[in-house]
């Protein structure tokens, strides 16, 4: 690892190879909801979104957030498709055929994706150094850190040193809505089916 | 599943060690990647794993509801205990810097804590929430 | 201005926009949740794809290394992740609920059933 080619501050010199690896991650994953968006089998489509949500954690990875994609691998790929089966298992598995063309649904995304296109256009290129988003509190946290909280992790000393009242509030919501799914689910179902 | 030999088996194996990692994630969310979020996760995910194989009912009698519940709760709070101690030692509402002699230190502790709730805050959430799916009954039955 | 430089945000756009159709087209509710999870996603992509650093590595102080990705939306996607969870929890909580109460779980046919 000492021979890592940005040891000494410098970008790599050859990025192709990692750029390469994230386009095609998420051309995969484009796939992957086109084939869900048209899967009318609700057992496949709970199973195409953990892939994709496996793909979302690679790429994660990919792009050096590993706490989040370690997060995402397990909640997303894990709970959420267990959580969605559970509820696959007392509704019926199967999506009734639409009645009617989606034209204006179809209308309304492509309008925003249009939008949204125009605006990005605007947004600095990829890995670009200069952005912004490097320039302001990021480096703050990463030249301190590690003296101000003795955590080498910059993630977890931001999370909850840092930003510990953004995660108590995160953790505040987190137990509401637990409450919340207690207080529709705790009365067992009493009236039969009309 | 539960007549399945290989899942028994191999389940019986994992489980301690998705358990052992849970809490490794947590404990050493300050060197490597990892926290209090993925920790609860992995932590609840193990249990469920137990009683996909086994069943709801011996998953109830290892981890029963109550205590699910008490962890929701004592979660929360023990993060905000923890930020109500900065206060009492003399600092701002979660401020690790009093929590020990030295700075630095009184931070790592503070870090500690507060990932500890979050974990059992969230591990309560998860596994209440799959009890709550997995122990209804469909209508149709 | 490249149009290469931009791939992450067109495919964080596709994503999200196919999520949004998901969302609006389908009339199963399981399915449109399914749809509002892949719009959640997207929004992980936007907010941690601009953070990366071409030859920089995950932010974890180490020796030998001096180029870092940006902390800061990791952070902010971490909870964002477990929050989308817990909601998605209470969403399919609710669906159950309809289904117990109307016994469908297909929109045009609780609509229906509320005409009634």
């Amino acid at each position: 690892m000492d021979t890592w080619p940005g040891a000494d501050g410098n970008l790599a010199p050859e990025p192709a190879i990692e750029t390469l690896i994230i386009e095609v991650l998420l051309a995969l994953m484009m796939v992957t909801v086109v084939a869900l968006a048209r899967t009318r089998n609700l057992f496949g489509v709970v199973v195409l979104f953990g892939v994709y949500s496996f793909l979302m954690a690679t790429v994660l990875t990919v792009l050096d957030a590993v706490d989040v994609a370690m997060t995402e691998a397990a909640v997303g790929a894990g709970i959420s498709t267990v959580l969605f089966l559970g509820a696959l298992l007392l509704c019926r598995s199967e999506e009734a055929r639409p009645v009617h063309r989606p034209w204006l649904p179809l209308l309304v995304s492509v309008a925003v994706g249009g939008l949204l296109v125009y605006g990005s256009l605007g947004m600095p290129v990829f890995s670009d150094p200069g952005a912004p988003a490097h320039r302001h509190v990021a480096q703050h946290y990463l030249a301190n850190a590690m003296d101000e909280t003795g955590a080498p992790n910059v993630v977890t000393a931001v999370l909850a040193s840092y930003r510990g009242y953004d995660t108590l509030g995160e953790t505040v919501v987190v137990f509401t809505a637990g409450a919340g799914v207690i207080a529709l689910l705790r009365r067992r179902p009493g009236r039969r089916k009309p | 599943m539960k007549d399945d030999l290989v899942l028994r088996v191999v389940g019986k194996l994992l489980i301690p060690f998705i358990l052992l990692f849970g809490l490794y994630v947590l404990f050493h969310g300050d060197y490597g990647p990892g926290g209090g979020f993925q920790a609860g996760v992995i932590l609840a995910a193990g249990i469920i794993f137990y009683a996909l194989i086994y069943s709801v009912e011996e998953a109830r009698r290892v981890v029963p509801e109550p205590l699910v519940e008490a962890m929701m709760a004592v979660g929360v709070l023990l993060y905000v205990t923890v930020g109500v101690a900065g206060q009492v030692l003399g600092g701002n509402f979660l401020d690790y810097f009093v929590l020990a002699a030295d700075p630095v230190a009184g931070q790592l502790r503070g870090i500690l804590l507060v990932e500890c709730g979050v974990a059992v805050a969230v591990t309560g959430v998860m596994l209440k929430v799959f009890y709550m799916f997995a122990g209804r009954g469909n209508l149709d039955q | 201005m490249s149009l290469a430089g931009h791939f992450s945000y067109f495919a964080t756009i596709s994503l999200m926009i196919a999520g949004l159709f998901i969302v609006m087209a389908r009339g199963n509710l399981i399915k449109k949740l399914v749809g509002l999870g892949i719009f959640q996603t997207s929004v992980y992509l936007l907010y941690v794809a601009p953070g990366k650093l071409i030859g920089g590595t995950a932010p974890i102080i180490q020796e030998g290394f001096a180029v870092y990705a940006n902390p800061l939306p990791h952070v902010l996607i971490l909870t964002a992740i477990v929050v989308g969870v817990a909601t998605l929890a209470l969403g399919l909580a609710l669906v159950v609920r309809i289904r117990e109460a109307y016994g469908s779980i297909e929109e045009d046919d609780i609509l229906a059933k509320d005409r009634e």
